[in-house]
């Protein structure tokens, strides 16, 4: 995978902005094609440092604390984790991520090691805002949505609003970092639950 | 718990559900002692506003008694509270520049996609104003359950009435910042469309910073007549033609600042506005957007435009010639309302505001659909509903 930052010099503008060509195939795999795939990309400016905020995504543990789909993450050894994802109707996905760039406080990319329900690559990045504000999280994540039955699932889960999870998750890792906590409307904690759930 | 609970275009019921609990580290847990109703709740009332679900609590203006903590609040169980109705962290970027209003973090994920949709970013969580802006379980209820209480509540002296205080969760702060926007110079001619609750603390708050004269626009003679209690020559747009008025009494000039709060109960987000309802509903249609007009065609050249009233859509015959050649200055907003809360506090304990003239009516929780019904019926007499949750509803007459 390239930097996936900009866009082949057409102008300065992310490359998941751009409304031409095959912007996933552009930033290429190591271990898995990208080309044809979905493309998402989403950059939250977080009011933390952001060697705190790599240091919480990097225990890979903990993300399962603010995405709301992923049941599980185990990790199995400091490259490599496995998931498990939910998707409906009771059915969930599983897939073994490997780290491919681990830049300390500034980058983690991963791809999804072959065997995957939802072959997926992508990265977060982590850089100085400017003027004090915190750090900028990039997220880039690019997917290949699988044919067949565990597709259609998928695809309820993912393809009719690609972008959504993504922007519900980032914004719930900007609150966890920002207020320690995750902003709900629930009444109770059984509720808060149930919503998780 | 009882609570008003939203069913329905005029159909709101004290119905009975479970108690609030403590969620989160931040979260307080407050007994009400009084919650009033907002112009703004006219609207839910009246089916404006989307995003609504049967059973949602309403009501954004509350106070009462801190019964319960999380450890990470900093309030202490017995103190009495007046809750802000925005629900902003205290942590963000916009929380630190005190735009709590536009706070990135109070209102849930999911519900920032709508508003990031219309507006393109998303604003605060508020209390009881549909799920747009969070979904929040509201104050007209016995109890409240109040997220990031160690930044919004703020702690009321004992011996101060509620009826004091009340006002500073929505309505005072919202006047108070309309007047602060019009950027107010000493000997300035202030003119304050509509004469309802904001408009009267806009009122109010213009002459404390400054004001030469304020001039109030209503067609509610009762509402004029508030107005001019607290010092402002009135005009009623009914019996006069109000820019050749304004014209004359300024000398030729125009107003040197323009408040325009006539929408201002409509501080809810009339998404309504850029779906196609809005073009049966005569009521968020010229009428709505005929304020501002008038006031930025009246105000003088260089002046100052306020705009506490909401228009949440996109609208048109927006008069921007007159805007850009008179070189204008417009500001607006949601009311940050946790950063006006101490300075405001003072002035009333000083006797510098006075907030308990607005009350014309007290009634039990109990009576609330009676009072939604009063409030939207009786627009001249009733100017403010106060509830209260612990009172007694009143026997009925003998027969």
């Amino acid at each position: 995978m390239n930097d996936g930052a900009t866009n082949s010099g057409r102008d300065d503008a992310p490359l998941a902005t751009s409304k031409h060509g095959d912007p996933a195939g552009e930033t290429g795999g190591r271990i898995r094609n990208t080309a044809g795939d979905q493309i998402m990309a989403r950059a939250v400016t977080i009011n933390r440092p952001r060697a705190e905020l790599y240091a919480y995504w990097r225990d890979f543990a903990n993300l399962a604390t603010f995405m709301e789909n992923v049941e599980r993450i185990d990790v199995t050894d400091d490259r490599r984790s496995h998931w498990v994802v939910a998707a409906p109707a009771g059915k969930s996905v599983e897939w073994d991520a490997i780290v491919t760039e681990d830049r300390p406080d500034a980058l983690i990319a991963w791809e999804t090691a072959p065997g995957a329900d939802v072959p997926n690559s992508g990265r977060i990045e982590f850089a100085d805002a400017q003027g004090g504000r915190g750090t900028v999280v990039t997220a880039t994540i690019l997917y290949d949505p699988p044919a067949g039955i565990v597709g259609k699932i998928v695809a309820k889960l993912f393809q009719r609003e690609p972008a959504i999870q993504a922007r519900r998750d980032l914004r719930r890792f900007k609150q966890l970092m920002e207020t320690g906590e995750i902003s709900t409307n629930a009444m109770n904690p059984a509720q808060a639950a149930a919503k998780e759930a | 718990m009882r609570a008003l609970a939203w069913h329905g275009r005029h159909d709101v019921r004290v119905d009975t559900v479970d108690d609030p609990e403590i969620v989160n580290k931040r979260d307080a847990i407050i007994k009400v002692t009084s919650t009033a109703i907002c112009g703004s709740d006219l609207h839910l009332y009246d089916g404006y506003i989307p995003t609504m679900k049967a059973g949602d609590i309403l009501g954004h203006e509350f106070m009462g008694e801190v019964v319960e903590t999380g450890p990470g609040s900093t309030l202490q169980k017995g103190q009495r509270v007046v809750v802000p109705f925005t629900i902003a962290c205290g942590s963000c970027f916009h929380c630190g520049k005190q735009q709590y209003s536009a706070c990135d973090n109070g209102n849930p994920a999911d519900n920032q996609d709508i508003a990031e949709t219309l507006y393109g970013q998303p604003m605060s969580g508020l209390f009881g104003y549909s799920h747009m802006t969070g979904g929040y379980a509201g104050g007209q209820a016995e109890y409240v359950r109040v997220p990031y209480s160690d930044v919004g509540p703020i702690v009321i002296p004992d011996g101060v009435d509620d009826d004091k205080v009340l006002f500073l969760s929505d309505i005072l702060p919202t006047g108070w910042q309309a007047a602060e926007n019009a950027d107010i110079e000493p000997g300035d001619t202030v003119a304050v469309w509509g004469c309802g609750p904001v408009g009267l603390f806009a009122v109010q708050s213009a002459f404390l910073m400054g004001a030469a004269r304020v001039i109030a626009i209503d067609h509610f003679p009762k509402r004029l007549e508030l107005a001019r209690r607290f010092g402002a020559e009135t005009i009623n747009f009914e019996e006069t033609a109000t820019y050749d008025a304004l014209m004359q009494m300024t000398g030729g000039i125009g107003p040197d600042a323009c408040i325009d709060s006539v929408g201002l109960e409509a501080h809810g987000l009339f998404v309504d506005n850029v779906i196609d309802q809005i073009k049966k509903s005569t009521f968020l249609g010229t009428d709505r957007i005929h304020s501002i007009r008038q006031a930025i065609v009246a105000c003088r050249k260089g002046g100052r435009v306020s705009m506490p009233a909401v228009y949440g859509g996109i609208v048109d015959k927006f008069p921007l010639g007159a805007f850009m050649e008179k070189g204008l200055t417009l500001k607006t907003g949601q009311t940050h309302v946790q950063r006006y809360l101490p300075g405001l506090l003072n002035a009333i304990m000083e006797g510098k505001i006075d907030t308990t003239f607005l009350i014309s009516h007290r009634m039990p929780l109990e009576q609330a659909p009676e009072a939604y019904r009063m409030f939207h019926d009786e627009q001249n007499d009733v100017t403010k509903i106060v509830l209260k949750p612990g009172m007694a509803v009143p026997a009925p007459a003998a027969a």
